[in-house]
């Protein structure tokens, strides 16, 4: 059996590229597999699959077989049929990436070695498959590996079931949830598709396909009654524009009961889209709310303590993203260590710079609030002008590491990106920390002290000049942290604090200052407002009604929030 | 107490003989001695609106307490407004040859919004850019002093309102520019732009605002409304409980200053050329209060002079080291706030009286801990 070519040609983990883009510096490990195919070059396009897929796991670090590379630089056309079911065995991304280069045209075999090269794109350079540096090809006497218009026709089908018969369940999930949103017309896809159902075991994978067979039975108009109503009841769970169409075509049927049960299913996709668009919208709403109340948090420390607004609270938040750049350039190839490290290393080196902001310039300030705030306001000047001028004016690149890509799915359509949620669960542990400390130590009542009243707090021998200081290295550190986890989701540039200091003090007001809960509640309701009013308004709009909104909250509650209560209120 | 006492009276006719100075050096032609380029008048006139503005600033912060970090919204609202008038007189001139500015060609529309009706009339576009302002600072300030908002919070929300009008500003769907504003003026009253003598007029006329308002400031500060003020600066609460409304004066000192901030921004945008929602930005209006700080608040001469000087240093250095500005920027605000806290003026009047300065520092004692 052949399989045609392309029109739903799987785009998940297309061979290609994750051949080229495998990292280098990989041992070879000529290890031999036997296949176990039938000699018919066409049949073992997908038998072979078929049953490699249970007993040949694939392997990272498998490289091309020596066998298979004689095979496929040997002149004759039975030995490169060989090679071709070899190949369709081995389920590397070196195998992938060798039959993609084959069937376009782009295998090269050197003819003295019998080394496999693969064209680069545009032809400018030939990279070794496997591993190993390009070259220009010219010091190589290179020869091109032919096909026949049959081999081509069986690797254009290998390649296409390939992903879809891969070992890894993941991988199968990606690439037959990509064939759902394009379900080819041609009787041979249906045939193949039933043939994957019936070999599959994953729920989700089999849910994947049977949407593609509901699908085509829908737009088949020969299909009989009853799979029609399946159809529909499949249908109702994909949840895709094509779908909705497909199914709203079936409300204006002229048997009573196909037309009820696709009214029925189209009403079910509308709720379940409108939970999940909420669900979406409280997700990024929250995420975006620990990122303001991140931020906030060291703001609220500061200004409840010290009465003094940090206008470099934002640089302290970029120099933060910085430093997981800096680790990121000192531990290459380890992106995701790097940014573990980097969390305690923001909050030192924030810390350190919040330390001599403090000492050099807050300090002679003292009862000059609106001064303190001009003052850190040039300070923020000097600092965003440091990065431009000794690092570069450029936003600097800062690696996602794999972890924190990707995304979980909870049920088909509900799913949370790692990244932000990562970033909601540092940020209440962040809160947590800051409030074990202000609540559960001698540090936090000295803080307390002094933050309800300074001069009674100094007769009771708290140093409240190292208050301050510890205060002000707390803040900035926090910050430091904040800037870290925004390096995940912003671009780390020596603007990057300036975009959110605004946002921050209107948190920090909004929550009600001194109040380290207001500050968690007004951001995270913050950032929920947002989320909720930017598909309706636009992302600007949105800020725009939200800045108002907040101004004219402050109107009628000055103290925020949560206003503190008692004879600190009246400091 | 006399409006004109003898520091305002220096200061009068040292402003005033500089400006005749320049307006005549510019009627001179040019290469001969004592003549003025027409570049550098224009600089000048846009320095003069920036002192007015800083003026407008120290009559709030100096005299009041009270830090308004969204003052440059006002003065870009009064460049805004006059700034309709300039495009509506640029008429079938533009690129798209069409009655209406370019912007609105360009993103669609046919006719002009309401909220552009009449101000191709010069009298209604100057009055729109004080009363525009105006109207501004009289909600805001009456909704935030009635609810006595004030110190930082005051400071942060007033910067909340200029960013959110940034961003509003930002949004083509506004209908006004977008993010490239106002540009490319032709002419005033059926008069060329790109003239000498405009060049001459428009200094002449930004720096009688500056004088003007100079003398309004004066007067306030030395009626009865003045002692007020001050009094609410010192301690806010005994003021009140004396059974002044003090939310009235503040709203009326608020208003008055905004307003000529508007002006003061009208003249400012024929001389530039442009007007953008970066003049709505927070650091714009941070920049006027800094040249108060240099200069030294509660002294409105020293308001123009830290203006001129901040503006000068910016105009230099941005030209010769433009990596430096901000270096130089930054230092300057924390070098005023911790070394000069009376500013430039409080230096020179300490220099000619020590005793002075210590009387007005224990002021200052009193004041912050209100």
């Amino acid at each position: 059996m052949t399989f045609p070519p392309p029109p739903y040609a799987s785009p998940a983990g297309n061979p290609v590229r994750s051949g080229r883009a495998a990292p280098a510096g990989r041992k070879e490990t000529a290890a031999y597999r036997r296949p176990r195919a039938t000699r018919a070059l066409a049949a073992a396009a997908f038998c072979a699959l078929a049953f490699g897929a249970g007993d040949l796991p694939a392997e990272d670090g498998l490289a091309v077989d020596p066998e298979v590379r004689a095979s496929l630089a040997s002149s004759k056309v039975q030995d490169r049929d060989l090679a071709i079911e070899r190949l369709a065995a081995d389920f590397s991304p070196e195998a992938g990436a060798i039959m993609a280069a084959l069937l376009a045209g782009d295998l090269y075999v050197d003819r003295d070695t019998s080394d496999l090269y693969l064209r680069d794109p545009g032809g400018a350079g030939y990279s070794p498959a496997g591993s190993g540096e390009p070259t220009d090809g010219e010091s190589l006497s290179l020869r091109k590996v032919g096909t026949n218009n049959r081999q081509r026709s069986a690797l254009a089908g290998i390649l296409n079931g390939r992903s879809l018969r891969h070992p890894d369940v993941n991988v199968r999930r990606e690439a037959s949830a990509a064939l759902v949103s394009d379900s080819g017309a041609d009787e041979a896809f249906g045939a193949f598709i039933r043939e994957l159902l019936a070999e599959e075991k994953d729920s989700r994978v089999r849910g994947n396909y049977e949407k593609i067979l509901a699908a085509r039975a829908l737009r088949d108009p020969a299909s009989s009654r009853e799979d029609i109503l399946a159809a529909l009841g499949t249908l109702k769970e994909r949840l895709s524009p094509e779908a909705q169409g497909l199914i709203r075509e079936r409300t204006g049927a002229e048997d009573p009961e196909i037309a009820a049960a696709a009214r029925e299913a189209l009403s079910r996709m509308e709720a379940t889209i409108q939970h999940i668009s909420l669900f979406d919208t409280v997700f990024f709403g929250l995420s975006l709310g620990s990122v303001l109340a991140l931020i906030a948090i060291g703001l609220a420390v500061t200004f409840g303590v010290m009465g003094v607004i940090n206008m470099a609270h934002g640089e302290m938040v970029m120099l933060g993203a910085y430093t997981v750049w800096a680790f990121q350039e000192l531990m290459p190839g380890r992106p995701g260590l790097a940014l573990i490290l980097a969390v305690p290393g923001s909050f030192v080196v924030a810390a350190i710079v919040g330390a001599a902001i403090e000492r050099g310039v807050i300090r002679f300030l003292y009862n000059r609030p609106l001064e303190t705030l001009l003052a850190t306001f040039g300070i923020s000047l000097i600092l965003q002008q440091a990065v431009r001028t000794f690092v570069s004016s450029n936003n600097r690149p800062v690696v996602t590491p794999p972890f924190m890509a990707g995304q979980w799915y909870w049920t088909e359509h509900l799913s949370i990106t790692w990244g932000r949620f990562y970033i909601i669960v540092f940020c209440l542990a962040v809160f947590l920390m800051i409030l074990l400390v202000m609540k559960r130590t001698r540090l936090g009542l000295e803080v307390r002290a002094v933050t309800q009243n300074r001069p009674v707090a100094r007769a009771m021998g708290v140093n409240s000049g190292r208050v301050d200081l510890m205060c002000f290295m707390l803040g900035s550190g926090v910050a430091g942290m904040a800037g870290a986890a925004l390096s995940q989701l912003a671009n780390v540039g020596p603007n990057l604090g300036q975009n959110y200091i605004v946002d921050s003090f209107m948190v920090v007001v909004f929550g009600g200052v001194g109040n380290l809960w207001g500050t968690l509640v007004g951001g995270l309701l913050i950032g929920m407002a947002n989320k909720f009013l930017e598909p309706v308004n636009g992302a600007i709009l949105a800020k725009i009604i939200i800045m108002c909104g907040i101004i004219l909250f402050i109107q009628r509650h000055p103290r925020g929030l949560f206003p503190q209560k008692g004879r600190a209120a009246a400091a | 107490m006399k409006a004109f006492d003898r520091p305002t009276r220096i200061f009068f006719a040292l402003a005033a003989a500089f400006a005749l100075a320049v307006a005549l050096g510019s009627l001179r032609p040019e290469g001969s001695a004592l003549s003025v380029s027409p570049l550098t008048v224009s600089v000048l006139g846009k320095y003069m609106c920036l002192a007015t503005l800083a003026l407008s600033v120290d009559l709030v912060w100096g005299y009041m307490g009270i830090l308004s970090l969204g003052h440059g919204a006002f003065f870009a609202m009064g460049g805004y407004a006059f700034g309709m008038y300039l495009m509506r007189h640029i008429g079938d001139k533009g690129v798209y040859v069409s009655e209406l500015p370019d912007f609105m060609v360009f993103i669609g529309w046919e006719k002009l919004p309401w909220y552009w009706l009449g101000t191709d009339v010069f009298a209604y576009a100057a009055f729109l850019s004080v009363a525009a302002p105006g109207l501004l600072a009289l909600v805001f300030g009456w909704t935030a002093f009635r609810s006595r908002v004030s110190g930082v919070y005051f400071s942060i929300i007033s910067q909340a309102m200029t960013y959110a009008l940034m961003l509003a500003f930002f949004l083509n769907a506004l209908g006004f520019g977008g993010n490239n504003g106002f540009t490319d003026f032709k002419e005033i009253l059926g008069f060329d732009i790109h003239t000498r003598g405009m060049a001459t007029t428009l200094f002449a006329l930004s720096a009688a605002l500056m004088l003007l308002f100079y003398w309004i400031c004066r007067t306030v500060s030395v009626s009865r409304l003045g002692l007020a003020v001050r009094a609410i600066r010192d301690n806010e609460d005994r003021v009140r409980f004396a059974g002044y409304r003090v939310e009235r004066v503040k709203l009326f000192v608020f208003t008055l200053s905004a307003m000529a901030a508007g002006l003061a921004g009208a003249l400012f945008v024929p001389q530039a050329g442009i007007i953008n929602p970066n003049s709505f930005s927070p650091l714009f209006s941070i920049e006027a209060v800094i040249c108060v700080a240099l200069g030294g608040r509660g002294r409105l001469y020293g308001a123009v002079i830290g203006a001129f000087l901040v503006n000068w240093l910016k105009t230099t250095l941005t030209g010769l080291m433009p990596d430096a500005w901000l270096f130089v920027y930054g230092l300057l605000f924390v070098v005023v706030t911790v070394f000069l806290p009376e500013g430039v003026a409080g230096l020179l009047s300490r220099i000619r009286n020590p005793l002075a300065g210590r009387l007005k520092g224990e002021r200052r004692g009193t004041e912050a801990r209100a």
